[in-house]
């Protein structure tokens, strides 16, 4: 017997081996003059390394998909070297590939889910002359800043566009977890609704999910057949868009423009164009001059959250209702979260003339009038 | 709740059901030769992706079942090997395959595509609904069960074949046997590793097949996690159902059930913690368990074939 149990193990490190195949590193050179001479000691402190560290795989065609876009516009750049690692859980196995990265050489490393905030911070106190860059977390280190955009900015805007496109005035929203960032998300959204159509209401699922393609497909199913003529996600992949294309309804998806995969039923979607943050690092970074220990909340001014396209179904009226408010939040003239804002339970929350600060906002724990649904007991 | 409400939450379960229950049918069968096959979750995800990715580039569902099934097939077939003719530890090998399915899915799942590119975001052939004529026009339950696409009638027609083939045929004796006592079994001279080959690898096949019902009807298209853990309940619910077919078919309806029950209160504005009603299937499984099993011989009041995960040879015949 005990053959048997050494094969079997033999067939699971080789099987583990196979699977690891899934999501090895993978290295892209950019610059073009591979005919450099062999000495070049000194021209290779000219690049400048720059890894990445994906939570999921590049092809979700959600969150990690839009960072790999980012990624890509960085290698672009001339005498920059890139790297990436897929699909790394949060926790321990984080601190193991971040701590690779930094003895590896990289210059820079980003690391881009919320979960890797206290892994990214333990390798930086180790490494203090490389730059790390976390993403959607709230610590820093005089070598680690912190960035994320504030998607309910245009969240606000594809609630004016659901707002206006309901008939049934019941517009479903498929969220993944009761956390602050959702629920500003979804309160942002909602009082885009209202804004264009005080009679609509915003119905919310929990799937207690980022990434669950049968569970997102359900709830955006449930959210139809209670009435919805729009869906809206906070959720990583595309099924409640294709749920509600199937059922003849509209969707507002989110992280990238998902029009090539689920067709005109997406109105527009609220995405990330971390080109547009991941660039100017780097250049800053090679200049010197980069803020390394910043805390950046980047809004639609910086061009790191945006709109998607809009779909045929979108009105005219509504684009330009859309866009001229979109250019007074650009202009610093409108916020979503200015007062009066009302909770669902009729309390003022903010005062008509005041603006909720920005650490009110990142602890948001309540809804607008508006949305029908709770947020779960922890 | 109205009968329609009922008779759409039957539908929705049915339909999210159906590869549960044939991956849990598939496991059972395995089960009752006497190989336990972890690996269900791993056969599901390949099934699914190799499914949907043959049915894109031929634009047949037809190949696109066949080729989901005989990947599953393969996959139990290494399974076979290592644990029958290697017998080696089970578990361990059944684990293997569960993370190595789920890794080779996500790698090949971008390269399968267009052009040796991702298959993700592709849209490819789905099973539609095919109405039954006369049947789909039943009051209540009509439009719930017979409104549904071509793997949902062929499980309505697998079950009872399955349940037949087991229990009243001499086939099904010597499966059932085999899981018992396989020195009996062999005594009687029926190769029993051959077909503990065979159902292992039959119930590769269904788990390949529940796979593709969720990528080429269910949930049409390939994405990562596409199966989301539903091989492992797959597992727990061969022992919800004692190993029996018709007894998986309602686990699965209860499991696949659950959500469409737990979103559509939430889309109702209903109150009931979500957290309560995820936990709701289990809860069940727990007093299934109870009941069928008051004190004595826990194993054996389930039905769990006796030498189940037991290596068998010949030479050691006693």
């Amino acid at each position: 017997m005990r053959t048997g149990r050494l094969s079997a193990l033999l067939l699971a490190l080789l099987l583990a081996l196979a699977a690891c195949g899934g999501d090895t590193a993978t290295t892209t050179v950019a610059g073009t003059d591979d005919t450099q001479a062999p000495t070049d000691t000194v021209a290779t402190d000219d690049i400048t390394k720059v890894a990445f560290v994906y939570v999921a795989p590049i092809g979700d065609l959600g969150w990690t998909y839009s960072h790999e876009q980012g990624r890509l516009a960085v290698e672009a750049l001339d005498g920059v070297e890139t790297t990436f690692i897929e699909n790394v859980e949060e926790g321990p196995d984080a601190e193991r590939v971040i701590r690779e990265f930094a003895q590896a050489g990289n210059d820079i490393i980003i690391t881009t889910s919320f979960g890797y905030m206290d892994p990214t911070l333990a390798v930086a106190g180790e490494f203090p002359d490389i730059q790390f860059v976390h993403i959607s977390g709230f610590k820093n280190a005089p070598n680690m800043s912190n960035v994320f955009g504030r998607m309910y900015q245009p969240r606000y805007l594809t609630g004016m566009i659901a707002g206006a496109q309901t008939e049934s005035n019941i517009i479903g929203y498929v969220a993944a977890f009761p956390i602050p960032e959702v629920i500003r998300g979804i309160n942002a959204f909602t009082l885009g609704v209202q804004a264009v159509n005080p009679d609509a209401e915003v119905r919310v699922v929990w799937t207690n999910t980022w990434f669950g393609p049968p569970e997102e497909k359900e709830a955006a199913e449930a959210l139809l057949d209670a009435g919805a003529d729009v869906i809206a996600q906070h959720q990583d992949t595309t099924e409640p868009q294709k749920a509600a294309a199937d059922r003849g309804g509209y969707s507002i998806g989110y992280n990238t423009d998902s029009r090539s995969f689920v067709g005109d039923s997406l109105l527009s979607a609220p995405i990330w164009n971390w080109a547009n943050k991941y660039v100017p690092i780097v250049e800053e970074v090679r200049a010197g001059t980069y803020d390394g220990d910043e805390s950046f909340w980047g809004g639609l001014e910086t061009g790191l959250v945006d709109l998607a396209s809009y779909g045929p179904s979108v009105t005219q009226d509504t684009i330009d209702l859309v866009e001229a408010k979109k250019a007074e939040m650009i202009a610093g003239e409108f916020d979503p979260f200015c007062g009066p804002i009302v909770d669902q339970a009729g309390t003022e929350q903010v005062a008509a003339g005041a603006c909720m600060e920005d650490g009110d906002m990142l602890g948001m724990f309540f809804f607008v009038q508006g949305v029908i649904g709770e947020i779960p007991e922890e | 709740m109205s009968a329609d409400l009922i008779a759409s939450i039957l539908g929705i379960a049915i339909f999210a059901g159906t590869s549960l229950t044939y991956a849990t049918i598939g496991e059972a069968i395995t089960e009752r030769s006497g190989i336990l096959n972890l690996g269900v979750e791993g056969m599901m995800i390949m099934g699914a992706v190799t499914g949907f990715a043959a049915a894109f580039h031929s634009g047949s569902l037809t190949i696109g079942v066949l080729v989901a099934m005989a990947v599953g097939a393969l996959m139990a077939l290494l399974h076979a090997f290592v644990t029958i003719t290697l017998r080696a530890d089970q578990i361990v090998s059944g684990l293997a395959l569960t993370l190595a399915g789920t890794g080779l899915a996500s790698f090949i799942g971008e390269r399968l595509g267009p052009n040796n590119g991702p298959l993700v975001g592709l849209q490819g052939p789905r099973f539609r609904e095919v109405a039954i004529p006369g049947l789909s026009s039943l009051p209540v339950v009509g439009e719930a069960l017979f409104t549904k696409d071509l793997v949902v009638y062929s499980m309505y027609l697998f079950i009872p074949l399955v349940s037949f083939y087991i229990y009243r045929t001499s086939p099904g004796q010597q499966l059932r046997a085999m899981g018992e006592s396989p020195a009996t079994v062999e005594a009687m001279g029926i190769p029993v590793l051959r077909y503990r080959y065979i159902y292992t690898m039959v119930g590769g096949a269904l788990a390949g097949l529940g796979g593709a019902h969720l990528s080429l009807a269910y949930t049409p298209g390939w994405s990562e996690n596409l199966t989301g853990g539903r091989g492992w309940i797959a597992v727990a619910l061969v022992i919800f159902a004692s190993w029996r077919p018709a007894r998986a078919l309602i686990g699965a309806l209860l499991f696949g059930g659950v959500n469409a029950i737990q979103f559509r209160l939430q889309a109702s504005g209903t109150t009931i913690s979500p957290n309560l009603l995820n936990m709701a299937p289990y809860i069940m499984t727990i007093v299934v368990l109870v009941l069928v099993s008051s004190a004595s011989s826990l194993r054996s009041r389930l039905g769990a074939p006796a030498a189940l995960g037991i290596p068998y040879a010949r030479e050691e015949r006693t």
